[in-house]
């Protein structure tokens, strides 16, 4: 008996122990987790942060007027010191990272003191400037290493835990390819200059305050009657039964329908506004086989689209490849002068020609009876406000929308200064410049370069 | 009366003289396909296009057939210097002049970009000169992938991102939403983005995806499952602006959500298994 009631409470021992040992396990790995996603957030921030300083740098040397220098400033000093922040968080204690750090606080004491100072009495010097072109080819240097370790532990699955166990037992030789790759971001290595610019243009500010769809307001509402059979021309379908249609509850900012439909080539989906029954997204998903049409043939197809649904006098503004995809942007233009927030994107498949995506948010939600003031500074003008460094290649009006989320009309001038292209927007009524963006677009793959 | 005929003549003339050159073109340029090629547009025909420019000394970037910005301008250089149109389109007209004015090295350029090394296309200039030895040797490493079928080097990338960011958002889309349909994944990918864009998140792609308890894929390290080509093309979309979910800034899926506060954010839709909400 005695015997009995001891197996028993020993077998429950046992399994108590199981339990709370695979407890135990369990939380370890989910704290592991924990650390390595911090570990990740750090990596992959530092990345972004060292790519936004590049461009910004890269911003300041096409900049002109000393207004806007100042804020430029600051915000490089703010990401020097989120950069830092970024390296300090890494696993990096037994790894030489002094080069980075270093040129983060040459950059940050640089913009520092430039930023504070009065630099309309004191503008940059010559010295200053060719300072700041050094630190803008070191940066950009490190930024391509980092990306490059980045894709590399990426394309690996590479974890940040295993680094920490790799510097802790350094007698252990493995394979590390973050170890690696840090080590030769440390040296200073040839680079390319490629891009990347935060604050995209199109769409603005998008504050939904400013932004009140004006377009659609006056509109009549469409019954789902109405929905299905927009829906059906767009998907290009004559089975109205097979489509699928729903409103949208409370928490859009304007109502919806969204339809769907599916068959055995392909699935389409479709939002639709309820007043005035425009098409806001659209997207058809189907296998896209090998490239028959150019990227040319396709924009007429986009345009013929744009036409068709009468958006009207949208003009092509930006084309890409994307795989076997074209993406196309157009923005509406009134007597000449391109309205930046009035834009429509749509993507074509480049096998047949055949329309595979639409959106057109910006558009309804921009979209309003302008008047255009004549600008009273004439684009001869104007030249004189951009840096005299950059070599203008060509010349637009343009409305954006500037820093206050207010709209202006800008003489807009695309330039080259060293290898890089700008696009610098001049306030067309007192010469203030209003944005210098550094255009990018392409970038090394680094896949081939592996 | 005579100067009519004359002028008659002259016209029969140039009309005769057109027609053969039409008759003849295809034969001048059929180096290039017969595709007009503009910006952002991608392949052997852009190699073609920068190496052509980089001869006659229009192009000083790396011919990596990707038809970027110095592209764009040295086509329109070339064009307005030959005295063309000057539309940053390389059309026939432009090929042909092109093909005449300078000569293109296709088996030379393709070696260069398929041995991986830095190389140049200056007229005048000797092909030892213009290409760098091999620094690196190639790495044979199993883990490479299928060897690549292109020359192109370069990528395409919309505006202020990184092949690496779009990678990233990439295997969150895919650890969050791989069953669901592609304006699911769109969606998915464009909560993301506008979390980036409001004032209560992260500011940054990689702030926002690592948020502690923001996404569960995170959370339980699904999110370094390999994303497949659709999640990529998901967030390409996303990012050039499609937004099935709204404007949204969470979603769930009603079957599995544990917390209760959720429920009380004002809803917008459902798409598939995910109800998005503001």
């Amino acid at each position: 008996m005695i015997r009995w009631i001891l197996v028993v409470i020993l077998a429950l021992g046992i399994a108590g122990t199981a339990f709370w040992g695979y407890q135990e396990h369990q939380d370890k790995n989910e704290i592991l987790i924990q650390a390595e996603n911090t570990y990740q957030r750090a990596f992959h921030e530092l990345n972004y942060h060292m790519d936004m300083l590049h461009d910004e740098i890269g911003t300041v040397l096409a900049m002109n007027s000393d207004k806007r220098l100042s804020p430029q400033m600051v915000e490089i000093w703010r990401l020097t010191s989120e950069a830092s922040s970024n390296v300090g968080q890494l696993p990096l204690g037994l790894l030489p990272f002094n080069k980075t750090e270093e040129l983060l606080s040459n950059i940050g004491d640089f913009t520092y003191r430039t930023a504070v100072r009065n630099l309309d009495d004191k503008p940059l010097t010559d010295e200053e400037m060719q300072t700041l072109e050094k630190l803008y080819t070191q940066s950009g240097d490190i930024k391509d290493e980092l990306r490059q370790v980045q894709h590399i532990a990426m394309d690996n699955n590479l974890r940040w835990m295993d680094v920490q166990l790799a510097i802790a037992n350094e007698d252990e030789q493995t394979d590390n390819s973050i170890i690696d790759g840090l080590k030769t971001v440390e040296k200073s290595v040839e680079g390319f200059s490629e891009t990347n610019v935060n604050n995209s243009l199109i769409g603005g500010g998008a504050s939904l305050e400013d932004h009140r769809y004006e377009l659609i307001l006056t509109s009549d509402d469409v019954s789902e009657q109405q929905a299905l059979k927009i829906s059906q021309k767009l998907f290009n379908t004559t089975d109205e039964k097979g489509i699928t249609i729903t409103e949208s509850g409370d928490g859009a900012n304007i109502p919806l329908y969204s339809t769907s439909y599916h068959n055995d080539k392909k699935n389409a989906y479709m939002d639709l506004t309820k007043q005035g029954g425009h098409p806001i997204t659209l997207l058809v998903d189907r296998p896209v086989n090998d490239k028959k049409i150019s990227l040319n043939e396709g924009s007429k197809k986009a345009k013929k689209y744009v036409d068709d649904l009468e958006f009207q006098s949208m003009e092509l503004f930006q084309s890409s490849e994307y795989g076997n995809i074209g993406a196309y942007s157009f923005l509406f233009n009134q007597d000449g002068v391109r309205v930046y927030s009035d834009a429509i994107e749509l993507k074509v498949a480049l096998d047949n020609g055949e329309i595979l995506g639409l959106t057109a948010k910006n558009y309804l939600m921009n979209h309003k009876e302008r008047k255009i003031e004549t600008p009273a500074i004439s684009e001869t003008e104007a030249r004189e406000y951009v840096n005299p460094n950059v070599d203008i290649q060509e010349h637009f009006l343009a409305i954006i929308d500037n820093d206050f989320g207010e709209e202006v009309l800008t003489h807009e001038f695309l330039g080259v200064l060293g290898n890089e292209t700008y696009r610098i927007f001049i306030n067309a009524m007192d010469g203030v410049e209003e944005k210098v963006e550094k255009l990018g677009g392409t970038e090394v793959n680094y896949q081939s370069r592996l | 009366m005579k100067n009519k005929t004359v002028s008659l003549l002259f016209i029969m003339g140039c009309l005769l003289v057109i027609g053969f050159g039409s008759i003849y073109q295809p034969n001048t340029s059929k180096a290039f396909s017969p595709q007009v090629i503009q910006q952002g547009a991608v392949g052997d025909d852009v190699i073609e296009l920068q190496a052509r420019l980089q001869y006659l000394g229009f192009y000083n970037g790396k011919i990596d057939g990707v038809f970027g910005w110095g592209t764009y301008w040295g086509l329109r250089n070339f064009q307005y210097e030959f005295g063309l149109e000057i539309d940053g389109l390389a059309g026939q007209t432009t090929k042909d002049k092109l093909v005449k004015a300078s000569k293109y090295d296709e088996a030379f350029v393709k070696e260069q970009i398929a041995q991986g090394r830095k190389f140049t296309h200056y007229g005048g200039v000797e092909k030892e000169k213009q290409a760098a030895p091999t620094t690196t040797p190639k790495k044979e490493t199993g883990a490479n992938k299928t060897a690549p079928t292109t020359n192109v080097t370069s990528v395409n990338v919309p505006q202020g991102f990184s092949q690496n960011d779009i990678q990233l958002m990439a295997n969150a889309v895919y650890g969050e939403a791989r069953g669901e349909p592609y304006e699911g994944q769109v969606a998915v990918a464009a909560v993301i983005l506008n979390r980036v864009e409001s004032a209560s998140f992260p500011n940054t792609v990689a702030g926002v995806i690592f948020e502690p308890r923001a996404f569960t894929a995170v959370a339980d390290g699904q999110i370094w499952l390999t994303p497949n080509e659709r999640a990529r093309e998901a967030v390409i979309d996303a990012i050039n602006g499609w937004d099935p979910s709204a404007n949204a800034l969470y979603y769930f899926n009603p079957d599995t959500a544990t917390s209760g506060w959720i429920w009380s954010r004002p809803q917008i839709k459902q798409i598939g298994k995910h109800i998005f909400c503001k």
